[in-house]
């Protein structure tokens, strides 16, 4: 344990105990577990936890089972599948979750990007406006949601319906009064996500600006190149990395948002996504079977964002390794 | 567009002039920042502020900004007037955030440990393992968590949600740590070990003064995402182990005419959070993009 720094320095390959000896070889073994060890209580533990509980489901999906019947459990091979694929209302919480999601993430990472660039220079009370634009991501999601359905969203006293009377009380007129989570439930719900996704974009993309080389950029303005002509050529490329990073990893959490469809509609609406609509088949409808497909398709798709998501992680990872 | 602070320096009437109209575009610049950040924050600050109005003056069209101001909400929320005391799922979820920090703590330190100073074999593979558990959606596992806990009769057990709680956030806190613990430079560990410091002095000399900050962040974000969590304690809370956001959706439906009540709870419940999230503002980033972004 005394030359912790062999390792870190020089990363052993494969077949390095090229030692005859035997009693060499027990004790090179011996060292390798010794630096695993830190290691496994974490990894067992993560693969308990997270794999089980997942090998399970994908197990349960191939079952018949319905909590009020659990007598009549029977193998019934994919065709819980092929009534999650037919199911008109699970269909539609497919097409919900990837319109909320791809909404909620463009919306937020042009938003985002826009508040970076805002920010990326010094100004009066800069860290100010910066801690007051992190606030809504440092509400607990759920009280964000009530706060936009009750506070905001409300038709006779919320703040938007009320900011509009108070307008148009100013000219005398009188201002509409829009019934907003029943006439457009899911641009609600992606009004409350934006705002709440907005500041995870923008901190993002900040650390992304404020890494970029500025002698380059100094030397294409020093060539005569105009601001617009060096956020093209300079900063959009070199952001390009981060945004990638800010759509994957919001569209993974968003995919999986229950707190805002929960809190605000209930799923009702056309506002019912897929965490929800697993939620509800399993938890209300009690048909576990069903439940477990639709979570293994939820799964499906995760892992497709995942990969694109693990290399672009991956990417930035190598860099960091390589420069560190 | 941060050239703008830097402004070039030359000397003569034009020069002035450019950089007296830089100055002025980072002026009107700045400007437009304090506008969005007020607009950003705004429904938050609305929240606080009706959460210090009566109940009448709470649900008004147009909306009553200079009411008189009362602590009455607080005392009907923490006086449990609704039916219920906030008391048992705050302390819930304190308890389940404080222990399931605790423990990834235990689990994360030693992993990120052997990932960066003293590095397994392919340890790139198992840094990239413990992410992909990150991107397995909770819904997908949460039926088999419930059978399991219901024929175990762990249901309603706030030390169910612990162990839950460790596995959302231990990817996360393998990852910040790793990238913590790999930026205490490698001459200074040997540097002490020429010193002939033995592994406990070089672990609690060297390394943990230098990623002290870092590890604290990270304990502050896990603190965070595990208060916040929804859906695990929905399902498998009941009466004894609720937490306080399961309470909070449960609170508006046992109410009548509730705001500001509503908005004294949303912030008492809110405030750990921002507490936690302001205090590690500058390594939020780095932990909510698991380190990819320092």
């Amino acid at each position: 344990m005394s030359t912790p720094l062999a390792e870190s320095t020089a990363p052993r390959t494969s077949g390095t105990p090229a030692a005859p000896r035997p009693r060499k070889e027990q004790s090179q073994r011996l060292k390798a577990w010794a630096t695993r060890a830190p290691l496994l209580p974490a990894l067992v533990f993560l693969i308990v936890v997270t794999q089980l509980p997942f090998a399970a489901t994908l197990v349960i999906s191939l079952f018949d089972w319905n909590a009020f019947s659990p007598d009549n459990r029977h193998f019934t091979g994919l065709s819980n599948y092929s009534a999650v694929a037919t199911d008109p209302a699970l269909r539609e919480s497919v097409l919900t979750t990837a319109v909320l999601t791809a909404a909620v993430v463009v919306t937020s990472v042009v938003l985002g990007l826009l508040l970076a660039l805002l920010l990326d220079r010094s100004f009066k009370g800069r860290g100010l406006v910066r801690t007051m634009l992190i606030t809504p991501f440092l509400l607990v999601p759920v009280a964000a949601a009530l706060m936009w359905k009750h506070l905001l969203y409300n038709p006779e006293y919320g703040l938007l319906n009320g900011t509009l009377a108070a307008v148009a009380g100013l000219f005398g007129a009188d201002a509409p009064q829009p019934e907003w989570i029943s006439t457009m439930p899911l641009m609600a719900v992606e009004a409350a996500l934006v705002w709440q996704w907005t500041p995870f974009m923008m901190l993002i993309l900040l650390a992304g600006l404020q890494s970029r080389p500025h002698d380059t950029i100094e030397a294409a303005r020093l060539d005569g190149a105009g601001p617009w002509q060096i956020f093209r050529y300079l900063t959009l490329p070199h952001l390009r990395r981060y945004l990638e990073l800010g759509v994957l990893l919001g569209s993974i959490y968003i995919v999986q948002n229950f707190d805002a469809v929960f809190t605000m509609t209930k799923g009702s609406l056309g506002t019912a996504n897929l965490p929800y609509t697993v939620y509800q088949t399993f938890y209300e409808g009690h048909e576990y079977g069903q439940a477990s497909a639709a979570g293994v398709i939820v799964v499906i798709g995760s892992i497709v964002i995942a990969t694109f998501a693990l290399r672009v992680v991956l990417s930035l990872f190598r860099e960091e390794v390589s420069r560190g | 567009m941060s050239s703008l602070t830097a402004a070039p320096v030359s000397a003569g009437p034009t020069g002035d002039r450019v950089l007296r109209r830089a100055r002025r575009r980072n002026t009107a610049l700045g400007l437009l920042a304090w506008v969005v950040g007020l607009v950003f924050v705004a429904p938050a600050l609305w929240m606080v502020l009706t959460s210090f109005h009566s109940e009448p003056d709470a649900a008004t069209n147009p909306p009553s900004l200079g009411a008189p101001l009362t602590f009455a909400s607080y005392r009907e929320f923490f006086a449990g007037r609704g039916g219920a005391s906030p008391w048992p799922p705050l302390i819930n979820s304190l308890w389940a955030s404080l222990a399931s920090t605790l423990l990834v703590l235990v689990l994360a330190l030693p992993a990120a440990y052997a990932l960066s100073i003293r590095r397994v074999r392919k340890w790139t593979d198992v840094m990239f393992f413990f992410l992909s558990t990150k991107m397995l959606p909770v819904v997908a596992g949460l039926l088999p968590v419930f059978l399991f806990a219901r024929n175990t009769g762990l249901l309603d057990n706030i030390w169910l949600l612990v162990i839950l709680y460790t596995s959302m956030n231990l990817p996360i806190a393998v990852w910040m740590m790793q990238s913590f613990l790999a930026d205490v430079p490698v001459a200074v560990i040997e540097a002490a070990q020429i010193d002939g410091a033995r592994l406990p002095a070089i672990l609690t000399r060297v390394i943990a003064p230098m990623a002290g900050p870092g590890i604290a962040a990270t304990a502050l974000i896990c603190f965070i995402f595990s208060w916040n969590e929804l859906l695990f304690a929905r399902v498998l809370t009941g009466v004894v182990a609720q937490t306080a956001p399961v309470f909070l959706t449960s609170f508006v439906t046992s109410q009548g005419l509730f705001l500001a009540q509503l908005c004294a709870a949303s912030v008492v419940i809110s405030l750990p959070v921002l507490a936690a999230g302001f205090a590690a503002q500058d390594k939020l980033v780095q932990g909510l993009s698991l380190g990819a972004v320092k």
